[in-house]
């Protein structure tokens, strides 16, 4: 029984982080349109509602092209990592409370692990696995170009992303992710006692994910396409996909982390309780993330890009410092305020 | 205690099957007429001259080696930040130390010049 709800709420789960995705990417040729002056799809059905899935339905009817000189396996095998590790970060992050249904409490959390944050850190390190393999295996300068640039900076920014985390796990003493939200109660969010530690893993949550101003490993002007130069059909649209999943997981740890999660300020004193209050912390959790989410999509469109030369500077010699300067300050707040 | 890695072991499984099924569909539904132009290497239409497999300049390595390095860094200090309350000042002092002394190697590897690109 135990496994069936599991099971349950592993496929809503996953559907809805599939639609969303598919929602987010219409939701940025809008908001890019709108930026640049321009309409943006609005053919498909009512506002271009239905553009997502014309999409997936013309790169099914792609022909699936692979290079003469690429090392098949290899090409074959890197979209499946990307997008599988893309989905299943999802899996630790607390999205509510809890809510009673037929009698039974369910956590509306898929595995409730007490390793939640480095589960984290791993799955965005083994993200890595599916850019680098596809730049590598395309045998092609542009996706090679694309997968080593890539990998240089995942890896630089991971060390700032895990020291930024270190102030939040010293607060809340544990490295479970609803713990972590069950200390940001009221408003007590983390963003108001770690405002370096927020900014510094906005930052390298960025450049995790290849986005905007960080976005080289796919520099249009430079690299064609970068790492997926090479990749037509479904499994070009599976880095594609990959790509905006890993922008709406790191909004949604963003917020976990920081922002309270689904925490919403005053909701005891209101006298909500039971599982109307459950569905309006989702509800709240859902906001953050799809506020976070468009400013990532916003920062695309009005910042220009680094060069990257900057980009490792500005990893290497200003994230790194700052994040241990913000740990060890935090470490003597604690001590000294309690 | 492991019970509650199984939901974590499905959610990864079902994620793998979804990677399988969908990058499988387009060899499955679309047209399959290869020729050897439209398998050649993207090259912005030029001739594809020699492979891409050569040898990678030093720097990525350098990075690497800096990541192994730093990120073992800080895998120790999870289990320290955990506990950092139960520890109190005798914690504080002794991390402080420790990152004293990894910002000396930090610092001689900047003055070194391997984090500078050109």
């Amino acid at each position: 029984m135990e496994t069936l709800i599991d099971i349950v709420k592993i496929v809503t789960v996953m559907g809805i982080l599939l639609g969303v995705v598919a929602y987010v990417v219409l939701l940025e040729r809008r908001v890019a349109a709108a930026i640049q002056n321009r309409i943006g799809p609005n053919r498909v059905g009512w506002q271009g509602l239905l553009q997502p899935l014309a999409d997936v339905v013309k790169l099914v009817m792609k022909e699936d092209i692979v290079p003469r000189n690429a090392h098949r396996f290899l090409h074959d095998l890197a979209p499946i990592i990307s997008i599988s590790i893309a989905m299943t970060t999802f899996a630790v992050i607390p999205f509510g409370d809890s809510i009673t249904l037929f009698g039974r409490t369910i956590k509306l959390q898929i595995a409730d692990i007490n390793i939640g944050v480095l589960y984290i850190l791993a799955m965005t390190s083994l993200g890595v696995y599916g850019v680098t393999l596809s730049g590598w295996s395309s045998n092609s300068k542009y996706s090679l170009l694309g997968g080593l640039r890539s990998s240089a900076q995942m890896l630089s920014y991971e060390i700032s992303m895990g020291l930024a985390v270190i102030g939040v796990i010293m607060i809340a003493g544990s490295l479970r992710l609803d713990r972590i939200v069950e200390m940001q109660s009221g408003w007590m969010w983390n963003i108001v006692l770690q405002p370096i530690g927020f900014i510094t893993f906005t930052v390298a949550a960025f450049a995790e994910t290849n986005r905007h101003p960080f976005d080289l490993p796919e520099a249009e002007p430079e690299l064609v396409g970068g790492y997926h130069t090479e990749y037509s059909g479904l499994k070009f649209g599976l880095f594609f996909l990959a790509e905006y999943s890993n922008m709406v997981v790191a909004s949604a740890l963003i917020t976990t982390l920081f922002l309270g999660g689904w925490q919403i300020p005053y909701a005891a004193e209101m006298g909500l309780s039971g599982n109307l209050l459950s569905v309006l912390q989702v509800g709240a959790f859902c906001a953050k993330v799809l506020l976070l989410v468009l400013f990532f999509i916003i920062v695309r469109w009005t910042i220009p890009r680094f060069r990257y030369d900057q980009l490792m500077s500005l990893g290497w010699k200003v994230m790194l410092p700052l994040a241990i300067l913000n740990i060890l300050a935090t470490g003597l707040a604690i001590l000294l305020i309690g | 205690m492991l019970e509650y890695y199984i939901p974590l072991g499905i959610m990864i499984l079902f994620g793998i099957a979804f990677g399988i099924v969908m990058s499988k569909a387009s060899e499955w539904f679309g047209p399959k007429n290869p020729t050897d132009v439209k398998q050649s290497t993207y090259e912005s239409g030029m001739e594809p001259v020699k492979s891409a497999r050569e040898r990678v300049s030093v720097k990525y390595y350098m990075v690497a080696m800096l990541f192994i390095i730093f990120d073992i860094e800080v895998v120790f200090l999870y289990p320290w930040a955990v506990n950092f309350r139960k520890l109190g000042m005798f914690g504080f002092v002794e991390m402080f130390v420790f990152i004293a002394m990894l910002m000396v190697g930090y610092l001689y590897v900047w003055k070194k010049g391997a984090l500078k690109w050109e």
